[in-house]
């Protein structure tokens, strides 16, 4: 990379070439106000918040859009440079409302800020001010349109980040509006960022409008929990109540964006929780002591052999719960295990067969990509963001196996079922010719795919496919899994599966559970199963909403949500991450793990663990990695797979509301919201209807 | 004054036909295959020896610009003919459309060889319905007779040719807002650099040219550059279209060399000032983004890029607006202004707010509704809009009301305070 020399304010500081002034001026540490510059956007030059001198240069310079060259002098400390911040300060509160009392950007909005910092201290326009009419950008982002400055960040965040080009600039001049073509409610489930991107006040976080001033908020820093991504998240509280949730910078997962599920779901922590244990007495749950449900559990479990008992574990439970469950099941001497309630039943014998092996952020270095049942716009927002991210750069064909959906971006249609992974690896389809071209290919693997009756044997048809590629080289290995449950590498990892020759998975306890062959099932916050199959076993449900599982519970133990413990996720590229309680959880609710401790002692053989620290202990002998937070292990390619019939049935997508998939979401009014104003204009929500 | 014979454009007042017959008989089309075989290099040195300049209003060296086209490669070339004249008190372009469409054809075509372009673009502003008209019939009559198209003039070279009509904004006069809006974007500027030449249209490299430029290439290359540079003064060379507005007895549009004197300009081709040269109250000398001129430097100024400069002021598209003496010179700027605040793209924000800010007080200052202290206000507003703005629209908006401060503050004071008096606020 060609080098360039330049000076700024004195100081010499080289910097490689296509480098722009201001990037160059913060290399240096100084700092250059900017508006409509946002690094991972497009540069648009327009704010001319920004501008710089440049020695023989006959004007200004808006150092976001200059790029280096070699001999150039900036300065970005004169009083000539300080005149032209004050002048465009001015003028971008000319016609702005000056309403911070009531903004809810107030204390983290830039233009406050940077006025603070360059603006003048009077204004001297005496002119009346421009009004907007707000425009209707549906239940998430409250807009005020009379604020906005017209950096059309947002614009270009959907169109660049968001792969949904639904905002843009109308009018012209002083009239120029920002806003979507035809009102309505933004389709991207990316829409959320906007709030974020927005310098100033004029796009907002809706559910949150008012409720809160940012200085009054504790900030913990924790990950999401709603797909199996991992998304770098803050949770802000105020007393015991969560407030928002807002991303938090991981370059390598979420980049510094989250999907609308994990940012405005919150609210639904507050409604419909378990807050004390309850027991079923004549059809009724009726609420109880801890001491009297595990008394209850303990009188049910004593006389029952070890066939008769079950556990499934559900999308959200962390690490430690399930370690400590299948510790509890081992002293129970009970085989019957499972952390894959949605029933896939793929060989996960090898950790490298149901992990993202390429890494999210190693999606960028992918030059060919196949998708094979997944809609990842719905599974993974984050890792379809990012492929969005490697097909604007080009040279990166798409391809989907799978019924049709909306991705943000063009991919070519390959088929879709699972034998068009046939025809590719005989190569009948021109796909394969991008594919064999490619250095890097990848393939990505989703539920649509797996959650199937052949689900294994279109498992280890993908194997072949990415053996037949080279998907699986030096340096790259591009056979990828998508899950979409949090807790799902973190239960395969640990082992939470059926244990030995006559272990139950899924299928097994649900038909076990449904022929009377089963007495107690444990619901490790699992609400997606099918309860009608339960039969007549005694369900212990243990989770925090009140949702399926709960109502068909005969003993519930309330226990924390994610954003009320410190737990470990694994997330779907294999990275452990942990969550922080950023709140206690209502009530007598507990953090699972000591629920399942706290059983263990009821039924006699108690588990040692006093304390987080020892059960994480304790794990770490057995999964050393899952202690080596925010690192991926390398996993090591062997043969794997089974052999079975395949079915010429299409993949389809398996999340048909994306603003609904979990007992949180299922909760959050705000989520329900959207299910009734946008999924309707959906293409998932037009089929369902 | 010109001489006859030195005329380029005989046809600007529509007295001939402007099919290409009449072209023809005008000597447009004469001997381009040999024009073009010349090859770029030659022709683009014959430009720069005659010294034109963009005729656009910039005035930026005509064959210097088409020189730093980069040399051929798989991107493909674009010349671009930028017929979007917006400016108020121009319309020198439009006569060339509609009077003599086979002129602008033939200039497009040399610059199309000399930059290695098979393809033009000629953006015609929206509103020029006949002249767009003209203009696509000329393309057909010269597809027919095989002067444009394949082997265009028997010259070897290939050249498509393609109208697109604007849709009425002055800002796509701008032209890499008139690229975006050829791409079918939002006509707004870019940000440069990149400049065209390396990344314009369809990140192409590309070049645009005024009409009159392009329409004056012709007959510089079958004259030679050094007939054109005779013409005029040094660095200011060859003939020039003025549009005689407001004012004059017989307003008028016109070729004259370049260096002419304003009053002669205005006393012999426009008939003079109306009520004679002494009731003149200022003029506008080059389209309404430049500053206006007082009477006492109309007597002086000299009708060139540098000549104009020297009195504060530029030629721009040489648009002559002349106002006498019963001209309200504050309503006449503040018209300026509101041109500006309604054509401003909004994309920046110096000029999207600073524009209706400048109108409104203009708008004050015309009624005496303002302090004194508000003219230094006005002054700075135009001072926080010129030059911190992507394109030169700011600058345009700007100079009008800088113009008027520096030669008329008295009589905006004089307006306050006759407010002030008729309030009967002292």
């Amino acid at each position: 990379m060609r080098m360039i020399k330049l000076t700024i304010n004195g100081q010499e500081v080289e910097v490689a070439e296509g480098t722009s002034v201001l990037q160059a001026c913060e290399q240096l540490g100084i700092e250059i106000p900017r508006f409509c510059y946002h690094d991972r956007l497009s540069v648009a030059g327009s704010c001319r918040m920004c501008l710089v001198d440049i020695e023989k240069a006959p004007k200004p310079v808006a150092s976001c859009t200059m790029p280096c060259a070699n001999g150039m002098v900036v300065h970005t400390d004169t009083e000539a440079v300080k005149q032209e911040r004050q002048g465009v300060m001015e003028m971008l509160l000319l016609n702005h409302p000056l309403d911070c009392p009531v903004c809810d950007q107030g204390g983290e909005c830039d233009l406050q800020d940077q006025a603070f910092a360059y603006g003048r201290d009077r204004c001297r326009c005496t002119e009346t001010r421009r009004k907007v009419a707000d425009k209707d950008l549906g239940p998430l982002i409250k807009t005020v349109m009379t604020r906005c400055i017209h950096c059309t960040r947002c614009v270009r965040f959907m169109e660049e980040i968001a792969g949904s080009p639904e905002l843009g600039g109308i009018y012209r001049g002083e009239k120029m509006e920002i806003g979507p073509c035809c009102e309505g409610p933004l389709h991207s489930e990316l829409s959320g960022n906007l709030v974020d991107i927005c310098p100033v006040g004029a796009l907002t976080n809706k559910p949150y409008a008012f409720r809160a001033r940012p200085w009054e908020l504790t900030k913990t820093e924790s990950i999401d929990v709603m797909d199996a991504v991992g998304c770098n998240i803050r949770i802000d509280s105020r007393g015991n109540e969560v407030m928002r949730i807002v991303p938090r910078l991981h370059e390598d997962i979420n980049e510094e964006w989250i999907n609308d599920k994990a940012r405005f779901a919150c609210d639904g922590l507050r409604l419909q929780r378990l807050d004390v244990p309850y027991i079923r007495k004549d059809g009724q749950l009726k609420s109880a002591s801890w001491a009297e449900a595990f008394d209850v559990i303990a009188k049910k479990l004593r006389p029952l052999a070890p066939h008769q008992i079950a556990a499934l574990a559900g999308d959200m439970t962390d690490c430690e719960t399930l370690f400590a469950m299948k510790q509890l099941m081992g002293k129970l001497d009970c085989p019957h295990y499972d952390c894959r309630q949605d029933g896939v039943d793929y060989d996960v014998s090898k950790r490298a067969t149901y992990v993202m092996n390429s890494t999210i952020a190693g999606i960028e270095e992918a030059d060919a990509i196949l998708l094979v049942g997944t809609n990842p716009r719905h599974e993974g927002t984050l890792v379809n963001a990012r492929i969005l991210k490697r097909w604007r750069k080009g040279g990166c064909p798409v391809g989907l196996i799978g019924a049709p959906v909306e991705l943000g971006y063009p991919y070519r249609p390959v088929g879709e079922s699972a034998l068009a992974m046939r025809d590719l690896i005989e190569g009948k389809h021109p796909f394969a010719d991008f594919l064999r071209k490619a250095q890097k290919p990848m393939l990505l693997l989703g539920a649509g795919a797996l959650a199937r009756p052949d689900g294994p044997a279109v498992h280890a048809l993908a194997r072949e496919l990415a053996e037949a590629f080279g998907m699986v080289r030096e340096g790259w290995n591009g056979f990828n899994v998508l899950q979409k449950a949090a807790s799902r590498v973190g239960g395969l990892d640990l082992g939470f599966l059926p244990s030995g020759q006559y272990g139950m998975n899924t299928n097994s306890i649900l038909a076990a559970a449904q022929g009377g062959r089963l007495e107690v099932l444990f619901l490790l916050g699992a609400d997606e199963i099918d309860m009608d199959r339960l039969g007549k076993s005694f369900v212990v449900y243990m989770g925090h909403h009140g949702d399926k599982g709960a109502g068909r519970a005969d003993v519930i133990l309330p226990s924390a949500a994610y954003s009320e413990k410190d737990a470990t996720y694994v997330n779907t590229e294999g990275r452990p991450q942990r969550t922080y309680r950023a709140v206690f959880p209502p009530g007598q609710a507990r953090a699972d793990w000591e629920i399942i401790v706290g059983l263990s002692h009821a039924l006699g053989d108690g588990l040692a663990y006093d304390t987080l620290a020892a059960l994480r202990e304790a794990m770490g002998k057995v999964h050393p990695h899952l202690l080596r937070i925010d690192e991926v292990p390398t996993n090591a390619w062997k043969p794997f797979g089974a052999t079975g019939k395949l079915s010429i049935q299409p993949f389809t997508p398996v999340i048909d509301n994306f603003y609904m998939t979990d007992p949180i979401s299922r909760c959050s009014p705000t989520m329900a919201r959207c299910t009734a104003e946008i999924l309707p204009l959906l293409p998932e929500g037009r089929r369902r209807a | 004054m010109l001489a006859d014979q030195d005329r380029i454009f005989t046809n600007l007042k529509g007295l001939e036909p402007w099919t290409l017959d009449g072209a023809r008989a005008r000597g447009v089309w004469d001997g381009i295959a040999a024009i073009l075989q010349k090859g770029s290099a030659a022709i683009i040195e014959e430009v720069k020896a005659s010294g034109l300049r963009g005729r656009g209003g910039a005035g930026f060296a005509t064959g210097m610009k088409w020189s730093f086209m980069p040399k051929p490669s798989d991107r493909p070339h674009y010349v671009i003919v930028n017929a979007d004249e917006s400016e108020p008190g121009t319309c020198k372009d439009r006569d060339i459309l509609r009077f003599d469409p086979h002129r602008l054809l033939e200039g497009a075509l040399i610059a199309a060889v000399a930059m290695h372009a098979h393809t033009v673009y000629i953006y015609i502003r929206g509103e020029f319905v006949s002249e767009a008209k003209h203009v696509q019939a000329a393309i057909d009559e010269a597809y027919a007779a095989g002067l444009l198209g394949k082997n265009a003039a028997a010259s070897g070279w290939d050249c498509d040719v393609y109208l697109h009509r604007g849709a009425g904004a002055y800002v796509c006069g701008e032209e890499t807002a008139l690229i975006e809006s050829l791409e079918g974007k939002k006509g707004q500027p870019r940000n440069k650099p990149p400049f065209p030449a390396n990344a314009g249209l369809y990140a192409c490299p590309t070049t645009v040219n005024n009409v009159e430029t392009l329409a004056s290439v012709g007959e510089i290359m079958r004259r030679g550059g050094a007939w054109y540079a005779r013409i005029g003064r040094a660095n200011n060379t060859g003939t020039k279209l003025f549009c005689i507005s407001g004012h004059v007895n017989a307003p008028c549009n016109v070729e004259e060399s370049m260096g002419i004197s304003l009053r002669e300009l205005i006393d012999k081709q426009a008939g003079g000032v109306r009520g004679g040269w002494d009731n003149l109250l200022a003029i506008i000398p080059g389209g309404s983004s430049v500053p206006l001129l007082p009477k006492d430097l109309c007597e002086k100024a000299i009708m060139d890029y540098d000549g104009l400069r020297e009195v504060g002021s530029a030629l721009g598209s040489a648009g002559v607006i002349v106002m006498d003496k019963s001209t309200d010179i504050i309503a006449a700027i503040a018209r300026l202004s509101h041109f500006y605040m309604h054509e401003s793209c909004g994309q920046c924000t110096p000029c999207r707010e600073g524009t209706g800010w400048v109108w409104r007080m203009m708008e004050r200052m015309v009624r005496g509704q303002a302090s004194l202290e508000e003219i230094d206000t006005l002054w700075d507003a135009t001072k926080e809009i010129e030059g911190r703005t992507i394109c030169a629209l700011g600058d345009a908006a700007a100079w009008p009301v800088q113009g008027l401060i520096r030669h008329f503050r008295p009589v905006m004071e004089e307006r306050i305070r006759a407010a002030r008096r008729k309030a009967g606020c002292a």
